[in-house]
């Protein structure tokens, strides 16, 4: 319950006067305010500087350090203020947080001294309001990352005897930092490539004639020179790749990935070339396969970290790129098909089809302009002039519209994506908080039914089990008790619910639920006996069958556990029970029984724990005597 | 994707530019402003201490700093009380029967008017701000349909997950029941005396009502 909210409850209890008419039923007797004391300031003095408010506004988060009774430990006898010997600044937000329910993150502030004043607090950053929680989040993030690089580099001057060899040459490849051999082996292979893609281009350098034969390429001329040189680098890359290949963790994904292609790619030609015999036929083909030797010059983008950037951002923004591929394609074919049609009167032109003015519609576009193929009619001077204006707009207007869209989809994307990621956690959160305090509902009603019990028995000074709830809780747990009453139904929580409609949906099957409840042994030994006398069962059965239970049984003590499997016997154990003992309310002079759980630390299960019956159907309202109910309490 | 969301973008700039007169909006909203009337003229009018006129009050001017409640702040704090169920119908049958005046906001002289009658008046009073409660449209009789308006209000506050499951016809057989009980000459309408004969005849009634004496 939020935290203003607090101050209104007297009005909706005031309001409640608007049920009462129509309930059939009394209503439940209104919690007492004991230690009713006058609403007093009270003094907050953090280090130094003094901040007072009303008590009850601390009192609104009874949960906190300063809304419950942890602040006492923290009250200073002699000056009659509490003090607290931290941060001012922080408190300030703190203390806003209990005045208007929002807590504020102040962007000054280091995170990390944040959170621990939040935590002193005990308050969970989680309420951080909406307007700095995404700021808040921001910087928590950032600092974790710190954190980890900071235990990362830690990490890697440690020296970890415990990785295997094949662990260690994997870390030595990809992070060639790690040790001197890996350096070295990253500077070879660097070096190797280096001269492979020089020798590559080199090859085809016309080298000086040869007295006697026409002008011949190095390549040619120092045959087998550059012959041994292509071999001991493809030695040298098929060595690295094989060595890569071992000490992948997963030799099927290694395979698959890029790099593993382009090293593949790089060496077969070689092998290949190998194979083949020097056949005339094949030799052209021979001939065409050393041009994928180029491709060894990607594998240079293992060795620098600005490629792998391009080619992640090409691949990221390939949806951009392909509209203005297509959108260039569409003018290029308008165009095409108009030059061709425009030419098409004039003799000996270079336009024969609509695929060779593609040729003239790029280049004129993109502002090249070759001249091998120009138009001779009027009509086509006119049209080339058309495209090649609108060339220009066409290919320098979306350039920058889609490097800016990009730009900013991009960050938005990140942010969007950022604030969906932490949207979900927060409302886990926040949804855990709210059944929570429904929860807290079902499980003081429990505790409250224990209290009364207790009291009525005539042991007043006896502690209250369980937690003791605030004022406020009590109160706000009184309205809801009295709109049970005016409904005459209860709240129960999901899982009970949907519990309850899978049961009722068994009913028309009473035969076979018993044997399941004697197969499961555990709970409720003590009722078992009981139990295997009823015959069928229903949980809205009326009254007459239930009263004469009523009479028999006596209370029991359930001590459950929190496990899964025997929740099922204890729910429905709890539905034939619910009906079996009545609320004292409305029946004058019975025997009631008051089923008694001992909550498990969990206290937020209260599925398991047995519930106690105030379910009472309808028109039978006979005279109550709330103060001559008597409550039958046996313990084992 | 992207495509969309740029759609999506413009279509929010243009929403924004084209409410020109939204300034004005805002300057009329940050002046409705309303200061309460002397505390000793409150005291006076009502049956409320001062030292509970400046807690009430402290607590009214937190949640609603401008000094008056309009129909949504209104269902939104109620709403705070009842987290499992939809409480916004029965809410605004309450703002209604807070708003003697009718003027769509509740100031801090109509909200101790009703705290008033609810907390310090006669039994007769409180029975009276009922009746005002479930006479929707204020004509002095209360019809089946009002009630049965009301009462749905009421059930959905239970919300779903109750014990025993909640029955479509929960809130008519409740209202019959109302009605059989108020209803003396069963003309179909109950009228401000029926109502207060029958409830000052109902014993559990007569004692609910003094259930929240000590609210303050």
């Amino acid at each position: 319950m939020a935290a203003g909210v607090a101050a209104w409850l007297p009005f909706a209890r005031a309001a409640a006067i608007g049920w009462m008419p129509v309930a059939n039923c009394p209503m439940p007797l209104a919690p007492a305010d004991k230690n009713k004391r006058q609403d007093e300031l009270i003094v907050l003095n953090v280090s130094g500087r003094r901040f007072q408010t009303w008590r009850t506004t601390l009192e609104r988060y009874p949960d906190t350090l300063l809304g419950s009774t942890e602040k006492e430990f923290f009250f200073n006898e002699d000056t009659k203020e509490y003090f607290f010997d931290r941060d001012p600044e922080v408190f300030r937000c703190v203390l806003n947080f209990y005045r208007t329910g929002k807590l504020h993150y102040p962007r000054y502030e280091c995170i990390s001294a944040y959170d621990d004043e939040l935590a002193f607090y005990g308050i969970l950053p989680e309420i951080i309001g909406d307007c700095c929680y995404e700021e808040y989040k921001d910087r928590k993030r950032e600092n974790a990352e710190r954190l980890m690089d900071d235990n990362d580099s830690e990490n890697n001057q440690e020296s970890m005897p415990s990785l295997s060899f094949r662990q260690t040459m994997w870390r030595a490849f990809e992070n060639p930092h790690t040790s001197t051999l890996a350096l070295v082996f990253y500077y070879v292979t660097g070096f190797f490539i280096a001269v492979s893609v020089i020798t590559n281009v080199v090859e085809t350098v016309p080298c000086g004639t040869v007295p006697g034969s026409k002008e011949l390429p190095c390549g040619e001329r120092y045959s087998v020179a550059f012959f041994c040189l292509d071999t001991a680098c493809v030695m040298i890359f098929t060595v690295e790749y094989l060595l890569r290949l071992f000490a992948a963790p997963s030799r099927y994904r290694f395979i698959r990935s890029v790099m593993s292609i382009i090293d593949v790619v790089a060496i077969m030609p070689y092998y290949i070339g190998l194979v083949m015999t020097n056949n005339e036929d094949v030799s052209g083909a021979f001939v065409t396969l050393r041009v994928f030797r180029v491709f060894r010059i990607f594998k240079f983008s293992r060795h620098s970290q600005g490629l792998r950037i391009l080619g992640y951002t090409l691949k990221s923004c390939a949806s951009e790129l392909g509209f203005l591929l297509f959108s260039l394609t569409m003018a290029i074919i308008i165009f095409a098909t108009v030059m061709f049609y425009a030419e098409k009167g004039s003799s000996a032109s270079k336009f024969t089809s609509i695929p060779a003015s593609f040729w003239y519609t790029i280049v004129t576009m993109t502002t090249l302009g070759y001249g091998d193929m120009v138009p001779k009619t009027i009509a086509g001077k006119i049209f080339g002039s058309i495209c090649s204006l609108s060339g220009v707009l066409v290919i320098a207007l979306p350039v920058p519209v889609i490097v800016s869209n990009f730009s900013r989809i991009y960050h938005q994307n990140q942010r969007a994506d950022k604030r969906r990621a932490q949207k979900k956690a927060r409302l886990a959160r926040i949804r855990v908080a709210k059944t929570g305090s429904s929860n807290a509902y079902l499980h003081s009603k429990r505790n409250g039914l224990l209290n009364e019990a207790l009291e009525l028995m005539g042991t007043p000074e006896e502690e209250h089990v369980g937690k003791t709830t605030s004022l406020i809780e009590s109160q706000h747990h009184h309205l809801l008790h009295c709109l049970e009453k005016t409904t005459n139904h209860e709240f129960i929580d999901e899982q009970m619910f949907e519990q309850n409609c899978m049961e009722s949906s068994m009913q028309n099957y009473p035969s076979t639920r018993s044997p399941s409840l004697s197969s499961h042994p555990g709970l409720t030994t003590t009722c078992c006996s009981r139990r295997s006398k009823k015959t069928t069962h229903l949980p809205n059965s009326n009254l007459p069958a239930t009263r004469l239970r009523s009479m028999q049984e006596l209370s029991t003590i359930h001590i459950q556990g929190s496990e899964q499997p025997s929740l099922t016997t204890s729910r429905s154990s709890l539905n034939l029970k619910a009906d079996d003992g009545l609320r004292p309310n409305c029946r004058a002079s019975q025997i009631t029984t008051a089923i008694i759980s001992i909550p498990t630390p969990p206290a937020l299960t209260p599925e398991g724990e047995s519930r106690p019956p105030p379910a009472s159907p309808g028109p039978n309202t006979n005279i109550p005597s709330i103060a001559s109910n008597v409550v039958k309490v046996s313990a084992l | 994707m992207n495509v969309r969301r740029v759609e999506s973008i413009s279509a929010q700039l243009e929403e924004a530019c084209s409410t020109g007169d939204s300034v004005e909006d805002e300057l009329e909203m940050a002046t409705v402003r309303h200061r309460p009337e002397a505390l000793e003229l409150l005291e006076a009018q009502s049956k409320f201490t001062k030292k509970e006129l400046q807690i009430l009050y402290r607590g009214f001017k937190n949640e609603c700093p401008s000094g008056v409640v309009n129909e949504e702040t209104f269902k939104e704090i109620y709403s705070q009380f009842f987290p499992q169920g939809d409480s916004t119908t029965y809410a605004h049958f309450l703002f209604n029967a807070f708003d003697t005046d009718h003027n769509g906001a509740v100031s801090f002289e109509d909200f101790i008017k009703g705290l008033s009658i609810l907390l310090r008046g006669t039994v007769q009073e409180k029975l009276n701000w009922a009746f005002n409660l479930y006479d929707i449209n204020k004509d002095g009789y209360i019809t089946k349909e009002e009630m049965l308006d009301i009462m749905k209000a009421i059930y959905d506050m239970m919300g779903k997950c109750t014990y025993p499951v909640l029955k479509e016809d929960a809130p008519r057989q409740h209202v019959e029941t109302f009605f059989q009980k108020m209803d003396k000459n069963k003309d179909g309408v109950v009228t401000i005396d029926e109502f207060i004969e029958s409830c000052q005849k109902d014993e559990n009634i007569m004692r609910s009502m003094q259930l929240f004496e000590n609210v303050i």
